[in-house]
């Protein structure tokens, strides 16, 4: 039960939300880039919210299901096609054994992400993490990306159980990823080393555009544009590098620090990009215009705050109760067992549902009981 | 008592910054507030990153916001003062001078105006405490390298240096944890593995523990190399009374 690779992409990996505990011994954290689009695949499949999905980049991988599943995709858009036909991201699939998923170059975005229903990929956990790390090579599929002939496991649960699956469906995330707009606006907190930076630096950094290069990886996204002026320099003794931490190096221009960055470094950092708003800069393709616009500590966890109930009121919108697609007789099969352990554990006691026609028919009702 | 104040790291982060200067007192004032907040953690705080001067704190903010983190941290570590190390933990790793690995004694040598036998010395007589760890997995930034030994990097940095390379670079010196490019100066080589995924706890060291560099011949590099390949090799961890 599983995929067999046939084609592995550029860089297919591994990743879950990242590996915690280890950042003060020099671990990168690793994990997904877009958390946002991983959270939403897993939450078309119904899988756990942290559950290990595969991540590609620039191109997709081209994978056989060797069992009957669910799959769902999100981030860019790389034109999916199942056994050549296209398929819509943002969308539940059923796919059969031996059915080949392909990808094409993303149309937008940069990073896509697969989600397989129940549970996902079947990976050992290493330092608490399924979460590819390759510079140390662990995680993921021995600590690397995958390759022609890698077979990944996945658990497939009871499939019957799942049929509502097929009906989970959003829109596209175009609009929150800016995808058709000319420029991307991301929020940023100053800090922590903003105080070493020129007046004339600071209002250069949030007046003038910046534009994103190739120059960019898991480790960080390299921006080009004007200068930004320190007032002395930016070597600071090393300190700890958050996640979107906007290093300036001598150079002038941000880096801005992503899921593979160091733990820890010694440029001064102007500011921090809002943990809400990463996703949209890492599906920004080279050349892209980006602004920066400084925003409280304060607005941004309630930014934060917002993104998290938004995700959850969309697990509520897909998971609602399908009533298509499911016949009363079967829904009445898969029921009754349920039912019959129900009154076993509550010592006989016989739980009733009210059928419509029962109410109707209490007479009938007391016959049958 | 240690004052410390506050920055902000995005809203996911803050660092307490304990001090401007690398210094064996502010790393111990670092060492007490880790203890401390390890010791009682606050909820919503995912981790704690040392380094020189300041201690990151990383934290989710859906559990607890800024203003309460930092007013919590403040409360706990009200009456910190410099954790003065009573006890040093001591890890030794032994490596080997031999010239098969120290592809650079010659330079560090010539350079300190010494001979390869004092470099050595100089390099095994003296423990180091660790600074912190970074750039690397298990990668740990000693301090208290004797000047002498102090070498500037390569001017081209190689573009690869095997796992247990031992170096010098500017007044620093370590161990390289994993194959990596590098420009420091390499005296040495240790067949322990400071990381190892499957090794509980995979780091052999912490931020404030001390290594000392023991001198090894060729033949027992190899003794020790197959031990710990065969993953039976236990690193020596002495434990001295300052």
């Amino acid at each position: 039960m599983g995929v067999t690779v046939n084609k592995p992409g550029i860089l297919t990996t591994v990743q879950d939300a990242g590996r915690f505990g280890y950042l003060g011994s020099g671990f990168s954290p690793s994990g997904v880039m877009d958390k946002r689009a991983f959270r939403i695949a897993n939450i078309l499949v119904d899988n756990p919210k942290d559950a290990p999905a595969l991540e590609f980049v620039l191109a997709g991988p081209t994978l056989r299901f060797t069992t009957n599943t669910y799959i769902a995709i999100t981030g860019g858009d790389f034109s999916p096609r199942l056994d050549g036909k296209p398929i819509a991201s943002y969308k539940a699939h059923f796919v059969r054994r031996g059915q080949m998923l392909s990808f094409g170059a993303p149309k937008t975005g940069m990073y896509g992400y697969l989600a397989v229903a129940g549970g996902s990929f079947t990976l050992p956990e290493v330092m608490g993490s399924r979460s590819t790390n390759l510079k140390c090579g662990i995680g993921g599929v021995e600590g690397r990306a995958l390759t022609t002939g890698d077979y990944l496991r996945f658990e497939t649960r009871n499939l019957d159980y799942l049929a509502n699956l097929g009906s989970h469906v959003l829109e596209d995330d175009a609009d929150f990823y800016g995808f058709n707009l000319d420029e991307v606006v991301l929020r940023v907190i100053p800090g922590p080393q903003e105080s070493l930076f020129s007046e004339r630096g600071i209002e250069t950094f949030y007046s003038q555009a910046y534009q994103t290069t190739s120059k960019c990886d898991r480790m960080g996204y390299r921006l080009e544009g004007p200068e930004i002026e320190t007032i002395d320099g930016s070597d600071i003794i090393s300190d700890g590098i958050a996640l979107g931490a906007i290093q300036v190096p001598s150079h002038g221009r941000p880096i801005i620090m992503l899921a593979d960055r160091q733990t820890t470094g010694g440029y001064a950092k102007i500011g921090t990009v809002a943990s809400v708003d990463i996703p949209k800069l890492v599906q920004c393709k080279p050349g892209k215009s980006i602004r920066f616009t400084p925003i409280s500590v304060e607005v941004a966890q309630e930014l934060l705050r917002k993104e998290e109930e938004n995700l959850q009121a969309l697990e509520k919108i897909v998971r609602r109760p399908c009533y298509g697609g499911v016949s009363p007789r079967k829904t009445a099969r898969r029921l009754t067992p349920i039912l019959e352990k129900q009154a076993r554990i509550s010592n006989g006691n016989k739980l009733w549902i009210e059928l419509e026609e029962d109410l109707k028919h209490p007479q009938k009702r007391r016959e049958r009981a | 008592m240690a004052q410390f104040s506050i920055t902000i790291a995005g809203d996911s982060a803050i660092n307490l910054v304990f001090g401007t200067t690398i210094s064996p007192e502010t790393n111990g004032v670092i060492r007490g507030a880790v203890q401390t907040l390890e010791a009682d953690p606050i909820p919503g705080v995912i981790e704690l990153v040392p380094t020189f001067c300041s201690l990151m704190v990383l934290y989710d903010s859906l559990v607890i916001g800024v203003d309460e983190l930092c007013e919590r941290v403040r409360g706990k570590l009200r009456n910190l003062t410099s954790c003065a190390q009573t006890v040093k933990r001591i890890v030794k790793i032994p490596v080997c001078y031999d010239e098969e690995f120290a592809l650079d004694m010659d330079t560090v040598a010539t350079h300190a105006q010494l001979t390869p036998e004092e470099v050595i010395a100089l390099h095994t007589g003296h423990d180091y405490l660790i600074d912190m760890l970074g750039f690397l997995p298990g990668f740990a930034y000693l301090g208290g390298l004797d000047e002498r030994l102090h070498t500037p990097r390569l001017a081209t940095p190689r573009t690869r240096l095997e796992a247990g390379s031992v170096g010098i670079g500017g007044a620093q010196t370590g161990v390289y944890p994993l194959p990596s490019p590098g420009g420091w100066q390499i005296i040495g080589r240790t067949p322990v593995r400071p990381y190892d995924p499957d090794r509980n706890p995979p780091i052999l060291y912490a931020a404030g523990d001390y290594m000392r560099f023991v001198p090894i011949s060729k033949s027992e590099y190899f003794a020790i190399d197959a031990q710990v390949q065969a993953g039976t090799y236990v690193c020596d961890v002495v434990l001295e009374e300052v």
